[in-house]
Formats: structure tokens, sequence, C-alpha cells
């Protein structure tokens, strides 16, 4: 029986990197939960496959990935919608690819979004960094981004019979409407620019990286000059730079920001966050908080 | 105390103090409640991030409750002691900068006892108060493109170890070889905010 492997023959020009749901737990000593960017995405492909949620797979960002299966495996597609191919033949997303030993899978530029997740039964078998197998990009745990050439091991299935769970329907589209809720620091800004955050169009305007992603709209005053003592934040945080322009915060965001934070994605806004194409535009929807905000 | 939601999963909570921050850490730690997954220390604030949205009024609500219980003082953290030497690429400079000799920034900075007042900017780097005043320099004007790991370094009124190379504009007075951030080590960072830290020169 062969090895159960995945060889990388050939990466595209964003990077494919290695996520799990990353390591909480560690923020306190300066290391951020990391993880998929998209952990929907993630999470489907797993459970199609049988897998824990949080099994390790490959975050390909932009396509581009031409992988070869070693052994007989089982893996599926989700997230930014990607043509694929095995051996040449189209294969759908969200359905259990079944790929024989020497089989050669091929990702295509996605036609929407930008992170497509390829996940493997048994996920992927590399060694935990503090709990995980996911990539940091701005503290430089776990992998390195994958290379042409890279051996990745494959773990076992946990049970012989896959429990298929279709779980969430695929998107259709590109997501461009980001629920939001008030943020900590909603306060320090102006009712206009809380206004202005939900009125207009803002575009993403760099490569999505996954510390941060910057937009470029109406921008939104503050009410208040005083400087903002650092203060810990969350991904899917929207801070306020002195330009009044709103950055995402990503799943390698700083530990802590020194500007405000005027609002929050809800959760599944965040991992549409994480598939935010350069030059797309996106408008935020207000959210109510899950709590109230409490003077004790 | 103030309580903001941070999105679905978490609170940020604002005390007066730095102390407080530490005190109100301490305490959310010695609670050890199995729904909270990260307790994160800064300035003035504290992050709580629940494991589930649908456990997040829960917490939030343990936050508030610990609010009568939480001291004002400051919990005395544990003493680490972190051997240097004193043979930095700045040290020549500081000592030119403050009218001191090079003996005498060493003297300066090895008198206080610090306090890790928080971590951030990288894994295990923890921003340390109770520098000397005579030593009190802004940051270099151009920061340098790597600074080496275990770098002993000195910005406005800090100190700080840099855990492992990278860019950054404090001024390097020495070296250590304390491993500051180690994965394999549990856990992982020497340095925890509300620790206490004493600088000796290496033998």
């Amino acid at each position: 029986m062969s090895d159960r492997i995945l060889t990388v023959l050939a990466v595209g020009g964003g990077l494919t990197l290695i996520e799990d749901l990353g390591r909480p737990g560690f923020a306190a000593l300066g290391v951020s939960p990391s993880g998929a960017a998209d952990r929907g995405a993630l999470i489907a492909a797993n459970r199609l496959l049988g897998n824990d949620d949080g099994a390790a797979a490959l975050e390909v960002t932009m396509g581009g990935l031409t992988v070869r299966a070693e052994s007989d495996l089982l893996l599926a597609l989700t997230g930014a919608s990607a043509p694929a191919t095995v051996d040449g033949a189209a294969v759908p997303s969200h359905q259990v690819l079944a790929v024989a030993a020497g089989s050669v899978v091929r990702l295509g530029i996605p036609r929407w979004g930008l992170r497509t997740y390829l996940a493997v039964v048994g996920g992927l078998a590399v060694p935990e960094v503090l709990g995980s197998r996911s990539t940091d990009v701005l503290s430089g745990l776990g992998p390195e981004p994958l290379r042409s050439g890279d051996v990745l091991p494959v773990g076992w299935a946990r049970s012989a019979l896959a429990t298929i769970d279709a779980g969430q329907a695929p998107p259709t589209g590109p997501a461009f409407m980001l629920d939001a809720m008030p943020g900590p620091r909603r306060d320090w800004f102006t009712q206009d620019a809380w206004r202005t955050l939900f009125a207009g169009r803002y575009r993403v305007t760099d490569v999505g990286d996954r510390v941060g992603v910057r937009l470029r709209g109406a921008p939104l005053s503050r009410a208040r000059d005083d400087e903002l003592p650092s203060e810990p934040v969350v991904a899917g945080a929207v801070q306020v730079p002195p330009d009044g322009q709103p950055l995402i915060f990503g799943p390698d965001h700083p530990v802590t920001g020194g500007y405000p934070v005027i609002a929050v994605l809800t959760e599944s806004a965040r991992d549409a966050a994480g598939q935010l194409r350069p030059g797309q535009d996106v408008r935020f929807r207000h959210h109510v908080s899950p709590v109230a905000r409490t003077d004790v | 105390m103030q309580i903001w939601p941070s999105g679905e999963r978490a609170v940020l909570v604002e005390v007066a103090t730095l102390a407080q921050v530490h005190a109100l850490a301490a305490a959310l730690a010695a609670a050890s409640d199995p729904r909270i997954v990260d307790v994160v220390p800064a300035a003035r604030t504290v992050l709580v991030v629940a494991d589930s949205a649908a456990h997040l009024p829960g917490v939030a609500a343990r936050v508030r409750d610990l609010d009568n219980d939480v001291p004002t003082a400051r919990p005395v953290g544990g003493l680490v002691r972190i051997a240097v030497h004193y043979d930095g690429a700045d040290l020549t400079d500081v000592a030119g900068a403050t009218g001191l000799t090079e003996a005498e920034v060493v003297a300066r900075h090895t008198a206080p006892e610090y306090i890790v007042d928080f971590i951030g900017f990288a894994p295990g780097f923890g921003y340390l108060s109770g520098l000397d005043p005579a030593l009190n320099l802004p940051r270099l004007i151009t920061p340098r493109l790597r600074v080496p790991a275990g770098s002993v370094a000195i910005a406005a009124d800090r100190t700080a170890v840099y855990p492992r190379a990278s860019p950054g504009g404090w001024r390097l007075l020495g070296r250590t070889d304390a491993p500051l951030f180690d994965v394999t080590a549990d856990p992982p960072a020497l340095l925890r905010a509300g620790m206490r830290v004493r600088f000796e020169v290496a033998g």
C-alpha cells in the first residue's frame, strides 16, 4: 500500500497555506488565533468527508494549485469557486471526490471569491504548533507556505465510513453584504460616521491579506481625537486609522490594535470577508449586538 | 468597569488602571471557566473571548459579577531573572545621549524591578514598565529591518526583549540567551502580563 501523501506539483501566484480552526487560547502571549480565513468553508469540506470540523486542509488563494494524490484518497473542494479538474476531467465543488493513486488535481482561478479549500479524508497530518497546524503569516508560526515539490502527509479517516453531512449549501456568488454590529469604540465616531458606514459602498483596495483587508470609501470621522491606548482586537473587527478608511482584521491580525474599532463583523460575515477580492465593492448591514453594553 | 461587546463571541472590558487590568485578568484565569477561551490583557482593557456565541451572555454576566470581587491592587506576579550580555549595538549611543557612562547605563538598567504591563507586537514580546527615567530616549528615527533574537532594548519609558528576529526601532543595550518564546515549552512564553522582571549582568 502506498503512503497517504499529497505531492505539490505547482502553486499559484497567491499563497497556498495549511489551515485548521487555529490556536485560540494563546492571545495573552501575543499569538493570534489564526486558522482558516473562511471557517465555514473549511468546516463544510470537513463535514462532507466525515472529518472533525477542525481537520487541517489547504487554503488556496486565487487558485493555481496542482497536487498529485500518491494513494487512493477522498477529497472535497469548498470556498471560492475555482474550476477544478482531476486528470483533466472537470469535477464539482461541495462533493466528495474519490481520486485514485497517481491522479493529478488542478485548481484554476476562482470565478468569484478568493480562497478555495481542498480537504482530504483524515486531514493533513503535518505537525501541530501550539495545538494547531495553521500557518499564521504575522507571527510566523505553523508550516511554511506551500511550494512546488512539498510532500504533505495525510491522516487516517477516524471511521471506516465517512458520515456524509452536506452541511450548508454551496455559496452561489460573491458576498457583498457584511453584517456588522457596533464595535467597542463606536462612541469614538460621530453619528454621521455611523450612518456613513452603512450607507455607501467600500472597495477592497489590496490583495486580501490574512492580517487585514483595507477598504476605501467615504471616510469615517471621529468624534474625539485623543489617542487610544492599544487594546486587544478580534478577527472581523473594523478598525479605523486616522485617514478614516476602515480596515477589517483577518485571522492573523495583531493581538492588539492602536486605533478605535467602530464595528465588528458577525462570525459569518467574517468568513465572507475572507473571500473578498481586490477591486470588489462591499456594503455593511447593521446587526444587533448579542449582549448589551454595560457600565458597572 | 465598562463592558463593550466585541463581535458575537467577545467582550472588551475597560477598567481604570493597569493594576486593575492585571487583577481582572488574574481573577478570570483563576475562575477557569470552560466557556472562556482567551483572556487578553492590554493597557486599560481586557478582552474576554467565549467559545461560542451562545455562551457570550453568560460570560459577560460572569465578568460583571467579578467586578465586586476584583481587588484594585496589582496582584504580585512571579519574578523572572534574565541574564544579559550588555554589548548591544546602541549601548555607546545611549550612553552618549544620556550623558552616562556605559557602565552607568548598565547599572541603571539592572537596578529596577520591572513589571510586564502586557504582551503585544509579537509572540512573547512583553512591554516592561519601571525604566529609570534617565534612560528615557525616543525610538530610533530609522527602525532596523532586523533586530536579532534575544535583543534587550529600551524605548521611551519601557524596556523589552525581542523574542525572535524582527524589524524594530528600540535601542539595543544587549542580548540574552533566555528563551523568551518557545513553542515546545509550557507555557511557550517566558513573560506574561503582571510578572516582575529583573535584568542581571551575565556572568
